[in-house]
């Protein structure tokens, strides 16, 4: 099994021959769902090369960088990162609503940002190093 | 520092969210949060995703968001100085005079923070909090996917391939002190304060480590 680093977590997959992923295992590392006519999420959906589609399996690495996103993994092939491109970041942070998040407190309970609505919020960061 | 903020404004619909940028994890951060007898929302993000989604590059930095959820003010530094780099390092003191100045910085700075709660003051217009936002560059992008691989690397026992990606993390993203930082931290506790922490600030010339706030 690989584990895939997407936008939210972690998800076991059985990769093969770099990051060929299984029609379910791509739906659930990336949202998107292979059809015949390419990669689609709700009424998008984006062709991919006729070299990355093979037997109901397909390039999920050449796919995610397709769209323009970042993806590094490990020399092992093992773990993979399936990260967010620049233009959706931008995107999201010129719209001004704040990013939202969920993280955990020191006890393991997890905090949404977007819980907070109707207050004023001050998020800031620090660090102990 | 916080909770003093918190205590004198929270009847006022306001939430503190102050986001543990630890790679390490929440045990590294409890005694800080214990020791601030926080009642605001302490959060430990072991990923820096906070400083990925907002493009936050060092520690202390804030963002103003207010009751709708929009940005008024982009991340900036929050109630720091670089009074710090006129320190005596074999003293580890700070003359008077700079004390002081620190000292009323934090102290405008949180004065402000309180202004905006109580009267909506300092808060941007959408066009100039646009502007003052930071550029994601395509670079800065895999830098991140780089620093979350090397950190999971990391903290699943291979050391030496995650040390290559925050490398590379920090290679792509030479701005970003937190990646700098976080990676000699994970190498060694201490060692983002240490020797080459100051070269690097030093080579900084007359560009700030902590960019004043516009206020």
């Amino acid at each position: 099994m690989s584990t895939i680093l997407n936008e939210t977590g972690e998800v076991a997959v059985a990769a093969s021959d770099g990051l060929w992923l299984s029609a379910d295992d791509a739906a659930r590392a990336t949202g998107w769902i292979l059809k015949p006519e390419g990669m689609c999420q709700a009424d998008l959906c984006v062709p991919l090369p006729k070299d990355a589609v093979r037997d109901d399996r397909a390039d999920i690495a050449a796919f995610w960088r397709l769209l323009g996103n970042p993806v590094v993994h490990d020399t092992a092939g093992e773990t993979w990162v399936l990260g967010t491109g620049a233009d959706q970041r931008n995107a999201a942070l010129a719209g001004l609503m704040a990013p939202d998040f969920t993280l955990p407190d020191l006890a393991g309970v997890p905090h949404t940002l977007s819980a907070l609505r109707g207050n004023k919020v001050f998020l800031c960061t620090w660090a102990s190093w | 520092m916080w909770q003093q903020l918190f205590d004198s404004l929270k009847s006022e619909n306001f939430m503190i969210v102050a986001v543990a940028e630890e790679s390490r994890g929440a045990e590294h951060a409890r005694q800080w949060i214990e020791q601030a007898k926080a009642e605001y929302w302490c959060l430990i993000d072991q990923q820096h995703r906070v400083a990925d989604l907002y493009g936050m590059v060092n520690v202390p930095q804030a963002v103003w968001i207010d009751a709708a959820g929009h940005i008024v003010r982009p991340p900036e530094t929050a109630g720091s100085t670089d009074h710090f780099r006129l320190m005596d390092r074999t003293t580890r003191t700070l003359a008077t005079e700079h004390q002081e100045a620190r000292q009323a910085a934090r102290t405008e700075y949180l004065d402000a923070v309180r202004d905006w709660v109580l009267t909506g003051h300092h808060a941007l217009p959408a066009d100039r909090a646009q502007h003052a936002l930071p550029r994601i560059t395509p670079d800065i992008a895999l830098a991140q996917a780089h620093f979350r691989l090397g950190v999971w690397l990391r903290s699943h026992g291979n050391a030496a391939e995650g040390d290559v990606h925050l490398a590379e993390a920090s290679r792509l993203h030479p701005d970003s002190w937190n990646i700098w930082r976080q990676a000699a931290d994970l190498d060694e506790v201490g060692k983002a304060s240490g020797e080459a922490f100051w070269q690097r600030v030093q080579s900084l010339g007359d560009r700030p480590y902590y960019p004043p706030p516009k206020l």
